[in-house]
């Protein structure tokens, strides 16, 4: 179809929604990073001293590998220039306040910052079942609920308030499942991060509302690394959610998280991201350089570790969220929605690696790339020695919108056990002009009928998202599809 | 009589070779008319042309529809229009809902009337009369569109499709292919029920035997692209008798 170049151009161009910036006063450290830097992040954040021996252990690791720029991760199917990590603000707080006891404290300007993304932070306005830990640049801003949550024994608060008032769990389950010397970024956030969640669900609770935490990079010249820690004691079950956003900015910002999660004997953790950071301007200029590892383990026997994803937005994407199944019986769930445009380029998947009996996991990935973006999914499928009876089933689908994206596949297996039953699906397939002609035949016009076709591709993904969620992933793949603000 | 369809002297190519060399047909309101011919001969050529398909290139002629040039207008603008394409091989939409496809095509038609979107409550209420109508099963509404379908139920699901629709020119290529002969009673039966006096046929058949049960009230054979005989029925029933060699042999000068 010759009109598709056009729709597509459109596409490609089409506004970033919440590409505003939030004008409030801030406290931003000077660019660079150092051994002082570390301990001026870790003073203003009051850390107790095994946090910041901590830091500083990961900072020499991080300093090591940094040193030689040859030894910079460039295995991904990604290109960018070498990140200047010394151009680079590693600590910006709103409000000069490093920490916030009441929403009164609040700027009132952060607050409508999160209405305006639809993150209500007075928790009369919250929707039912929501709790939310706000996060903006290097703070936790507001944790709603957590009275409620209190009741059950459920602690949700910031990273920050975990270190200070549950430093036992941290402390024992921080880098538990991605130390430091993990790999270069994990390394490098955990000698930086600032904030982030954290969530304890005790044993036998069945966590009454989905608890979710927003992020925000707002100032300029900052990076965001932020650690998300959540562990579910035996019998235990969490619904968590992420959204991300950032302004519109012709630099390139760093984002580095990690996300650990443990799940002991028959707990579940669900786990969904919607991760919408600012992708850059149609010709690559600008966005946010998303580089973070999401690992989680099923440490008990029977328990469940589910990760659904939609990555929308950054102008690079590389993150692999995995499960460790280490409990017999475990379950470890990989679903993923990547759509890029414009010179957007993902790489992403999962690492399922199974070392318990009777372990199972299942991986669908869906690919959509538009214009002159690239879409990889790299998947690792380990089937260890002592993993009896082991299943994987893995389905990758890319979809192309025009002919000058790309969409690529990697998938790996290394199968150490006879007894493993793994099956792999891939296809390719160019949004077909057939099914086009189709959909404009019954008087679909042209834009409706890709929406209806990606949508329809990506229908087994978005209904494992929490109803309110799956709600806003319907509308923000259509936004991303219409070529205009929605 | 009003005329819904004018075709002059169409011709039509498929990268550089000719397909149709001349086309004239003419359907006014209330017509059904049948269109015979052997595989090859350009049958299914002309009901993509005059869907607007753009694999095909326009080398001659015109094609006049409710008193508009149809040629110059896009697939989806014809549709709305009111012509409606049943197609021979209809496509998988996979993880598209039939409820949500149908929403959208009969709101985009109905937008172009200038009327209210239907609302879910009341497409659904169609939907069911529809399908009671040409007796699809109703549990394939519930699935994705035609996906792992048989191809009966693709077919019927075309019926259905064009029964919901509600087009002025309806075509239908070779619907009566692949059908078991009860399917192809029932779906000609559905067809049928939706013969109305405003409305014109244009149906593409290999075989007679579909004629039968969906009587026309012209018949034309197409040999190498052009119309070479027009008659009633009877005409369909001679081509029975004597197959398609027959009429090549008596291609008038």
């Amino acid at each position: 179809m010759n009109t598709d170049t056009q729709y597509l151009h459109q596409v490609a161009e089409s506004d970033y929604e919440h590409g505003w910036s939030t004008e409030i006063d801030s406290d931003t450290i000077p660019k660079g990073l150092s051994e002082e830097v570390i301990r001026l992040i870790s003073a203003k954040k009051h850390d107790p001293d095994w946090m910041l021996e901590s830091r500083l252990r990961a900072f020499r690791h991080w300093e090591k590998l940094a040193s030689d720029t040859d030894k910079y991760p460039r295995w991904a199917h990604i290109q960018y220039p070498n990140i200047d990590f010394q151009d680079i603000s590693y600590y910006s707080a709103p409000g000069n306040k490093p920490r916030y006891d009441s929403l009164d404290e609040v700027d009132p300007e952060l607050i409508k910052t999160f209405e305006a993304l639809g993150i209500p932070l007075e928790e009369q306005k919250v929707l039912a079942g929501v709790a939310v830990d706000a996060v903006i640049d290097s703070v936790s801003v507001a944790t709603t609920f957590k009275e409620e949550l209190a009741k059950h024994g459920i602690i949700f608060c910031s990273f920050t308030e975990a270190i200070e008032n549950h430093g036992d769990l941290v402390r024992k389950y921080m880098g538990s499942v991605v130390p430091y010397t993990d790999n270069f970024y994990a390394a490098l956030n955990a000698a930086v991060f600032s904030d982030g969640s954290f969530c304890y669900i005790p044993a036998g609770v069945r966590c009454p509302m989905e608890l979710s935490t927003y992020f925000r990079i707002n100032e300029a010249g900052t990076g965001q690394f932020e650690r998300t820690l959540i562990v579910a004691e035996e019998g235990s079950y969490v619904s968590y959610l992420e959204g991300c956003t950032a302004p519109r900015r012709d630099e390139n910002q760093l984002h580095a998280a990690v996300v650990e999660i443990i799940a002991h004997k028959d707990a579940e953790v669900k786990y969904s991201t919607i991760q919408n950071w600012y992708p850059g301007n149609a010709e690559g200029k600008g966005g946010v350089y998303n580089f973070v590892t999401k690992r989680g383990i099923c440490e008990g026997a029977g328990s469940k570790i589910s990760w659904t994803q939609l990555e929308t937005g950054s102008a690079i994407t590389w993150k692999y969220p995995s499960v460790i199944l280490k409990g017999d019986h475990s379950v470890g769930e990989f679903y993923s929605v990547a759509f890029t445009k414009g010179r957007q380029q993902a790489d992403t998947g999962t690492k399922m690696l199974h070392l318990g009996r009777n372990t199972s996991s299942t991986i669908i990935s869906k690919g959509i790339s538009a214009d002159r973006s690239n879409n990889s999914y790299r998947g690792l499928v380990r089937i260890n020695k002592g993993a009896e009876n082991a299943r994987n089933f893995t389905q990758c689908d890319s979809m192309l919108l025009g002919d000058r994206c790309g969409a690529h596949t990697f998938p790996y297996l290394e199968i150490q056990n006879p007894t493993a039953q793994v099956e792999h699906e891939a296809t390719t397939s160019k949004v077909g002009e057939d099914q086009m002609f189709y959909c404009q035949q019954r008087g679909i016009s042209e834009q409706d009928a890709i929406k209806l076709l990606v949508s329809g591709f990506c229908q087994e993904i978005l209904t494992q998202l929490p109803m309110e969620f799956a709600v806003e992933a319907r509308k923000l793949l259509a936004i991303e599809l219409e070529g205009s603000v929605g | 009589m009003k005329s819904i369809l004018n075709i002059q002297g169409l011709k039509a190519s498929v990268e550089g070779m000719p397909i149709l060399n001349g086309v004239n047909l003419s359907i006014n309101a209330g017509e059904v008319h049948a269109i015979m011919g052997p595989n090859g001969s350009g049958k299914s050529t002309l009901a993509s042309v005059l869907a607007g398909n753009e694999d095909y290139e326009i080398d001659g002629g015109t094609v006049d529809y409710l008193g508009t040039d149809l040629l110059d207008m896009d697939v989806d603008e014809r549709a709305r229009e009111g012509v409606f394409l049943a197609f021979q091989y209809p496509v998988e939409l996979p993880g598209v809902s039939t409820m949500n496809f149908l929403k959208q095509a009969v709101n985009s038609v109905r937008e172009h009337q200038g009327l209210e979107p239907l609302k879910a409550a009341a497409l659904l209420r169609l939907a069911r009369e529809k399908a009671a109508l040409i007796e699809l099963d109703a549990r394939l509404k519930q699935r994705s569109v035609n996906q792992g379908f048989s191809g009966g139920e693709k077919k019927r699901n075309e019926i259905f499709q064009l029964a919901m629709l509600e087009p002025t020119l309806a075509i239908l290529d070779e619907t009566d292919s692949g059908l078991d002969i009860d399917a192809l009673r029932s779906v000609s039966n559905g067809v049928n029920q939706l013969r109305t006096p405003d409305r014109g046929f244009l149906v593409i058949t290999h075989y007679q035997r579909l004629l039968d049960y969906l009587v026309p009230d012209f018949v034309h054979v197409m040999v190498n692209g052009k119309l070479v005989r027009s008659g009633g029925r009877e005409l369909a029933l001679e081509l029975e008798e004597h197959g398609y060699d027959w009429i090549q042999d008596h291609l008038p000068e």
